[in-house]
């Protein structure tokens, strides 16, 4: 599943890296904040371990071999922060030391194998796994499903990568400039191998390290707290006030520059009224950005039914009062940000009084 | 089953051994991107792969692929090691996931092999994907075999990425050899004590069991590791070293690169 170099166009790449490095900031972030001083140490080794299971070849039924990524176990054992970081840094290594795996698609390699890997492996092992003891058959069962889950998961959405490139980068006689498979043919061909091969190998890894570690260091499938134990683990992190101010000062500058949006020539794709198909200027530009594809000659039924359900407060970003555009993008990103943040708020304060009854419990 | 799954992973271990030693070998040896600054190289090169990348035109990468051969040479990297470890893993790989492509993407046929028949489109999209892959994976086993671990490790620190993640990268490079020298002694012992065969449960017990060992044994090395740091003062701030010194030749050398990925992302549009 290791994208290599030159499968992926450059702006799919860039998009890939930035999500990939949002994750890894929210995962350094959290991690940090359990682990303290442990997490160099612990998520350095753990990476290093994840390398070489990597390497190891995973009999399967059948007389043949494959190889898994360990991405069930480290959300088992590290959670799923703590895995983003270990698979990640795996994966890195793999790419920057051994040249496996491009540097140009390594922000998509880990989106899928790290990131979305450890959260739909951690999300199926604890909804499966619920509350039972440490030592049940059912966290083995839990085990096998996140890890089959959690591969084929990282394989849909590697094969949705590779799907839209010949949708949105060819030349104009129609060649594509990347992977050259469309969504219909990507899907099916990379979840063919996933949903037998590498699935199995990643469930049967799980499955039996999970069984093992039942029986011989059930400490480890306790969660990441648990390793974190020791009152040197308590050291303070300095930088964290620190970074959280940095961002609201970010939050600020970016309130302040949203009146470049205005800058952008023509519709974003996808983003079209229901007037824009009446709208012959308007047509045009869908034309142009849909690879000469014309826009149906009515207002799809669907879209027309829909869009008069919900009328926005701020409609176009700005308010119908205020007259200068700029003005009206600044107000609509402060609104729009408060809004969030108590949301956020509220959100923080229910899940506190939620929390506080289990402590004292 | 019989033990192969023993020997594949003993073989895959022994590859990536003998490609980290190799790679030290070529780093220490006189050559092109030797003599340049890390910072250099690992730009200069990312440059070049990055160029590959936005190319649009066939003959541009094409272009770009020789200028990674002889990149390659000149920085004493062996074509033989290129074509076994590069340039024949990627054919066979990308070529394999190519090759459907030739009938499957519509377009002019130039080549009719009824039912099928092979279109211009296909054979460009194939050939454009079989050589940007190989251009970027020569270039990216190019600059990993010229240049040792820690001065690239350096180079990324320089480059402003964050200390903490540069440490992780370094102790886990560190202790990937460890762990493969670890599991490497353990599918040894337990092949040393096999007799017969396996059934196939029996041998993914084996798998299993050796990967719980070797999580157990890691998650003790981190402790160990920890309290070492700890006993020499560690308590959660990163020093690193950076001591690179920028000389004329390596920004002639930062200049040709850049100028070279520019022009041929510029040409190749």
């Amino acid at each position: 599943m290791h994208i290599p170099d030159g499968y992926l166009s450059p702006s799919t790449c860039v998009t890939l890296y930035v999500l990939a490095a949002s994750g890894w900031y929210g995962a350094l972030r959290r991690i940090k904040r359990v682990l303290t001083t442990r997490t160099i140490p612990l998520i350095s080794v753990f990476a290093a371990f994840s390398f070489v299971v990597m390497m190891f070849n995973v009999p399967l039924p059948g007389g043949t071999t494959g190889h898994a990524v360990g991405v069930a176990v480290g959300a088992i054992v590290l959670g799923p922060w703590g895995s983003i970081l270990a698979i990640s840094i795996a994966l890195a290594i793999q790419a920057l030391f051994f040249g496996d795996g491009g540097i140009t698609t390594l922000g998509a390699n880990c989106l899928n194998m790290a990131i979305i890997g450890s959260f739909v492996a951690y999300a199926v092992y604890r909804a499966i796994a619920a509350n039972s003891e440490f030592t049940s058959r059912r966290r083995v069962l839990a085990a096998a499903v996140a890890g089959y889950c959690a591969i084929n998961a990282s394989a849909f959405v590697t094969a949705i990568e590779f799907g839209i490139q010949p949708l949105l980068f060819h030349d104009s006689s129609g060649t594509p400039l990347y992977a050259p498979y469309s969504l219909g043919v990507a899907i099916p061909a990379m979840m063919l191998g996933h949903l037998t091969f590498a699935g199995l190998a990643e469930a049967a890894i799980s499955v039996g390290m999970v069984s093992f570690l039942q029986k011989t260091d059930v400490g480890l499938l306790r969660g990441v707290k648990n390793l974190a134990l020791g009152p040197e683990s308590l050291l303070p992190i300095p930088a964290y006030e620190a970074s959280q101010k940095n961002l609201w000062w970010a939050v600020a500058l970016l309130m302040v520059l949203t009146p470049l949006g205005i800058l952008a020539a023509g519709t974003a794709w996808g983003e079209w009224s229901s007037a824009d198909f009446a709208n012959a200027h308007a047509r045009a530009q869908i034309e142009a950005a849909s690879g000469n594809q014309a826009p149906p000659s009515s207002v799809p039924a669907g879209l027309q039914k829909l869009s008069s359900l919900w009328t926005a407060p701020f409609p176009g970003y700005a308010p119908r009062f205020i007259k200068s555009p700029a003005f009206g993008y600044s107000l609509s990103a402060v609104f729009g940000v408060g809004f969030l943040a108590l949301a956020a708020l509220l959100a923080r304060s229910v899940s506190r009084r939620k929390r506080q009854p289990e402590a004292r419990a | 089953m019989t033990q192969h799954f023993i020997q594949s992973t003993l073989q895959g271990f022994t590859r990536a051994l003998s490609k980290a030693l190799l790679s030290e070998q070529v780093a220490n040896q006189p050559g092109l991107l030797q003599q340049f600054d890390p910072r250099v190289r690992l730009v200069g090169m990312l440059s070049l792969v990055i160029s590959v990348v936005l190319c649009r035109r066939l003959e541009i990468v094409a272009v770009l692929f020789v200028i990674a051969v002889v990149i390659a040479l000149a920085s004493k990297v062996s074509l033989l090691s290129l074509a076994k470890r590069v340039w024949l893993v990627v054919l066979a790989f990308t070529g394999l996931i190519a090759l459907p492509a030739l009938f499957t993407t519509p377009g002019d046929a130039i080549v009719s092999l009824r039912p099928l028949s092979i279109t211009t489109q296909g054979l460009r999209t194939a050939l454009l994907l079989i050589v940007r892959v190989e251009t970027a994976a020569t270039l990216t086993t190019v600059l990993v075999f010229s240049t040792p671990w820690t001065h690239t490790l350096k180079a990324l620190r320089s480059l402003h990425l964050p200390a903490e993640v540069v440490t992780m990268l370094a102790m886990t490079h560190r202790y990937v050899f460890l762990l493969l020298e670890t599991a490497n002694q353990m599918f040894e012992s337990r092949q040393s004590r096999t007799v017969g065969a396996l059934t196939g449960a029996e041998s993914r017990r084996v798998t299993a069991r050796t990967a719980g060992v070797l999580l157990s044994k890691s998650m003790e090395l981190s402790q160990e590791v920890y309290l070492a740091m700890l006993s020499r003062g560690f308590r959660g701030d990163i020093q690193l070293l950076t001591e690179f010194r920028m000389k004329a030749r390596d920004y002639a050398g930062l200049a040709a690169f850049l100028c070279v990925g520019c022009l041929a992302s510029w040409i190749g549009r």
